[in-house]
C-alpha cells in the first residue's frame, strides 16, 4: 500500500464505523444526506437480504412484533408490493393504507394521519404522495420512521438504492462507471434520487432528453431546498448518441403521456425516433453495458422491446435486488445500531 | 486492567488440531460432517478445522459461515452492532453431521440463535458445538460438545480471540470490559 492509499484508508475506517450508528429511526427520505459509507452500508446489508430471498423459506424473524405501514397517496403495484414483500420476509406485520377508501377521502390531513398510525404502534411508515416534500412533513411531525417510496418529482431513495445496488452487483463497485439516464429528466423523482446517490458513490452521471423535459436547474449546479450545491460529476447531453458512447450502463426512463397533453412534446412517434434506446444505438454503449429501467415501461417509446428484453437488459434483476434493497432498509431503520 | 495472555498462537493452534481429532473421533469419520462457523470469527475457525479433519480423513469437509444477526433474542432492544453479511452454506445441512464453530462460548445466548438460523435451512441428522474458549456464564441449558479451553471469568471481564485471517495474529485474550460494551 502507498502511503496516500494508507491515509486514505486510515480516514475511511472511522467513516466506516460511523456509518454503522445513527440508523435506528432515521428516515429515509433522499439520498441527499447519505454519505458514501452509509450508502454501502446499505447495499452490504442487502447482500445479506439477497440470501434470505433465496431460501426455499424467504423468512427470518429479525422484525417481529415490528409493525410497518405502507401509506400511498398515490396509485403503485411494484414499490408497495416490494415493501410490502420485505416486511413480511423479515417477518414484520404489514399494514397497507390507500389514500382512497381510507379517512383520507374524509379530509384527515397527513399529519393527523401519520399521528394516528404512530399511535396504533406503526414503527415504520412508507409513505408515497404526489406532492414533492410531504415525506418531510410527515417527518417532523412522528416519531415513526419514515421512509420515502417516492414523492412528486423530487425523490425516490429506495429505487436508487436498488439501481446502485444492481448496479454494483455487475461491477463490484460504482465508482468510475459513466452512468446514462435518458428520457424525461425534469419530472423524474427516479433520475433525481439517482444523481444524488450515482455521484456520491463516485460514477459520472450523463443526462440526456429533450430540452423540455431536461430540468433548468441543472448544469454544472443543481438547485436544492437547501443551498446551490455543485454537481462537476453530472454533464448533460442532448445527443442520444454521444450520450451513449462510452457508457458502463444505460438508464431509460418511462415517458408520461401527460407531457404530450401539456406541451412539451410534440408527440411519441417523434420522442421515440430521436430517444428512443435502439439495439443500434445501444450499441455506441460499452460491449456490456447494463440496461436498466424503473419501470413500468412504454416498450417501443423510450425503449425497443428486443432491449428491454434482451441479454443486456437488468430491468427484472432490478424487481428481484428492489426486495433486498427495501429490506436492508426496513431492517435498519427499525433495528439498526 | 491490561490486556492478559490466555493462549498463545502456539497454543491455538494446539488446542484445534486437538479438536479436529476429537470431532472425527465422534462422528466416525467425515461423510456427511459440515462444518459453521458463526460469523464473524467463527468462520475462519471453520475453515481450518475442515481443513484438517479433511487432511486427517482423506475427504474433502465442506464448511460454512452463519450469519445470526436476524435471530438474535436482544435485536429489540440493542439493535444491531455489527455489519450484517450473508450466510453461505455450500451444502444442504438436511440429513448432516453439523458442527457449529464459535471462538467464544458465554451466555449461551448466541449459539440459541444459530440453532434457530441454522435450522431453518433444514434438518441436520445432529448438531453438534465446538468452541476455542469456554468462560461459563451460562443464562440459557447449552453446552459445548468440543472445548479449546475452559476459562473461569469474571463478566466484566472479555475474552478476545484473535484469528490471522482477520486479525493478523492468532491469540487469546483476557482483558478488562470497555464501558460502553457492558
Amino acid at each position: 500500500m502507498t502511503t496516500t492509499e494508507e491515509s486514505a484508508a486510515q480516514a475511511e475506517a472511522p467513516a466506516r464505523q460511523r456509518a454503522l450508528s445513527g440508523w435506528k429511526g432515521r428516515h429515509i427520505l433522499d439520498l441527499d444526506t447519505f454519505s458514501r459509507a452509509e450508502i454501502e452500508h446499505v447495499l452490504e446489508t442487502a447482500d445479506a437480504m439477497r440470501e434470505v430471498l433465496q431460501r426455499d423459506v424467504p423468512r427470518v424473524p429479525a422484525l417481529r412484533g415490528v409493525t410497518v405501514a405502507t401509506l400511498f397517496y398515490e396509485p403503485s403495484t411494484r414499490t408497495r408490493a416490494s415493501f410490502e414483500l420485505a416486511g413480511k420476509a423479515l417477518g414484520a406485520d404489514v399494514l397497507n393504507l390507500s389514500a382512497s377508501g381510507s379517512s383520507v377521502e374524509k379530509g384527515e390531513s397527513l399529519i393527523d394521519t401519520v399521528r394516528t398510525l404512530q399511535a396504533m404502534g406503526v414503527q415504520v411508515i412508507v409513505m408515497r404522495h404526489p406532492r414533492s416534500g410531504a415525506p418531510y412533513l410527515a417527518a417532523a411531525h412522528c416519531q415513526a420512521a419514515v421512509v420515502n417510496g417516492g414523492d412528486g418529482w423530487h425523490a425516490h431513495p429506495s429505487q436508487a438504492l436498488l439501481d446502485l445496488y444492481t448496479i454494483r452487483r455487475r461491477y463490484g463497485t460504482l465508482a468510475g462507471l459513466r452512468v446514462a439516464i435518458v428520457g424525461d429528466i425534469a419530472h423524474s423523482r427516479v433520475a433525481r434520487s439517482n444523481i444524488w446517490g450515482l455521484t456520491t458513490m463516485g460514477a459520472e452521471v450523463v443526462l440526456c432528453g429533450p430540452p423540455t423535459l431536461l430540468p433548468s436547474g441543472i448544469g454544472p449546479r443543481i438547485s436544492t431546498a437547501r443551498e446551490e450545491v455543485a454537481f462537476p460529476h453530472v454533464t448533460i447531453e442532448h445527443d442520444l448518441e454521444r450520450a451513449l458512447r462510452g457508457a458502463d450502463v444505460v438508464m431509460a426512463l418511462r415517458l408520461q403521456k401527460e407531457r404530450m397533453q401539456s406541451g412539451l412534446l410534440p408527440g411519441l412517434r417523434e420522442y421515440a425516433r430521436r430517444y428512443q434506446i435502439t439495439a443500434e444505438r445501444l450499441a455506441l454503449a460499452q460491449p456490456d453495458a447494463l440496461v436498466m429501467h424503473p419501470g413500468p415501461m412504454n416498450e417501443g417509446v423510450e425503449i425497443a422491446p428486443e432491449v428491454a428484453h434482451g441479454g443486456q437488459s437488468r430491468i427484472e434483476e432490478q424487481v428481484t435486488n428492489g426486495v433486498a434493497v427495501r429490506m436492508a432498509l426496513l431492517f435498519l431503520v427499525a433495528r439498526g445500531g | 486492567m491490561p490486556a492478559r495472555t490466555l493462549m498463545t498462537a502456539d497454543d491455538l493452534r494446539r488446542a484445534i488440531v486437538r479438536i479436529a481429532h476429537e470431532i472425527v473421533e465422534q462422528t466416525r469419520g467425515a461423510d456427511d460432517l459440515v462444518l459453521v462457523g458463526l460469523r464473524t470469527r467463527g468462520a475462519p475457525l471453520a475453515a481450518r478445522l475442515a481443513a484438517l479433519i479433511g487432511e486427517f480423513e482423506g475427504v474433502p469437509v465442506p464448511h460454512g459461515a452463519l450469519d445470526i444477526s436476524f435471530y438474535r433474542d436482544d435485536l429489540g432492544r440493542r439493535g444491531l452492532g455489527q455489519r450484517v453479511q450473508p450466510t453461505v452454506l455450500p451444502v444442504e445441512v438436511e440429513g448432516r453431521s453439523v458442527v457449529l464453530v464459535d471462538d467464544v462460548l458465554y451466555t449461551g445466548r448466541t449459539v440459541r440463535a444459530a440453532l434457530d438460523a441454522l435450522i431453518d435451512f433444514g434438518r441436520p441428522r445432529r448438531i453438534l458445538l465446538a468452541v476455542i474458549v469456554d468462560r461459563g456464564h451460562r443464562e440459557l441449558p447449552i453446552r459445548a460438545d468440543f472445548v479449546g479451553k475452559n476459562i473461569p471469568t469474571r463478566r466484566d471481564e472479555e475474552v478476545v480471540v484473535l484469528v490471522r485471517e482477520i486479525d493478523g495474529r492468532d491469540e487469546v485474550l483476557v482483558r478488562a470490559r470497555e464501558e460502553n460494551e457492558r
